[in-house]
């Protein structure tokens, strides 16, 4: 399946792009899409969003879905 | 229910002006409370002279909507709007906007601080700041209300 992921703010930074594509093989979860992307562990305050609404490492993808990972929120 | 996310500057009083004449039917509240969010030019002892802020297009709307549909739900108040900055500021000016307008003030008070302290915690935006030095530096973390969770349970 294709996955599009997109970071923000501090982490867009600490990743260096603004987004990227995914391929996976079979079934997977976020937390794939985390180890696609890195070999270092997923830094412990990183929120993940799925077709933006929060999720967790642990749901399950879908071709197509969009997966977000950023710092905690700072907006008002 | 109205939600604007604008890189313009924002005028919150001309706002709420604008959208009471457009969208409120006149006579039929009895108050509008509102909740302005300024930028300030300090934030943990630093001197903080710009400030970029950033936001997730799409999930930024669609999360400031639920908040204010709880709201909408949870207390008896006509209507709300929702102004938020992104992009570059500078101090005093103003951030966000919250108004909400009922026929009675309690619940107008009540749901004002429910939006802004909740679109404070769920809502996507990241504030980076900029020093006098130059330095920019992400914000970490908002400083809570300790109203938040008496605001929820009232909710609930």
């Amino acid at each position: 399946m294709e996955i599009d992921v997109k970071f923000f703010a501090s982490l867009r930074e600490y990743m260096g792009r603004t987004s990227d594509k995914v391929t996976l093989e079979g079934e997977a979860t976020v937390s794939d899409v985390w180890s696609e992307l890195s070999s270092e562990p997923m830094p412990g305050n990183i929120l993940v969003a799925v077709n933006k609404e929060y999720t967790d490492l642990g749901q399950a993808l879908k071709n197509g879905d969009e997966v977000a990972f950023f710092p905690p929120v700072t907006g008002g | 229910m109205k939600v604007v996310v604008q890189h313009e500057a924002l005028d919150p009083y001309r706002a709420i002006k604008h959208h009471e004449d457009t969208v409120l039917e006149s006579g039929k509240h009895g108050g509008v409370v509102s909740f302005v969010g300024t930028m300030r030019d300090f934030n943990h002892g630093e001197n903080v002279t710009a400030m970029n802020l950033d936001y997730y297009p799409g999930m930024t709307e669609m999360h400031i909507e639920a908040v204010c549909q709880e709201a909408m739900d949870g207390w008896d108040v006509m209507d709300v709007l929702v102004v938020h900055r992104v992009g570059d500021m500078y101090p005093s000016d103003p951030i966000v906007l919250v108004a909400v307008w009922s026929a009675h003030r309690a619940s107008a008070f009540d749901a004002c601080r429910y939006v802004i302290n909740y679109l404070k915690e769920r809502a996507p935006f990241w504030k980076c700041e900029v020093t006098t030095e130059g330095k920019k530096t992400w914000v970490e973390h908002n400083s809570k209300d300790p109203g938040v969770a008496e605001s929820r349970e009232k909710l609930v």
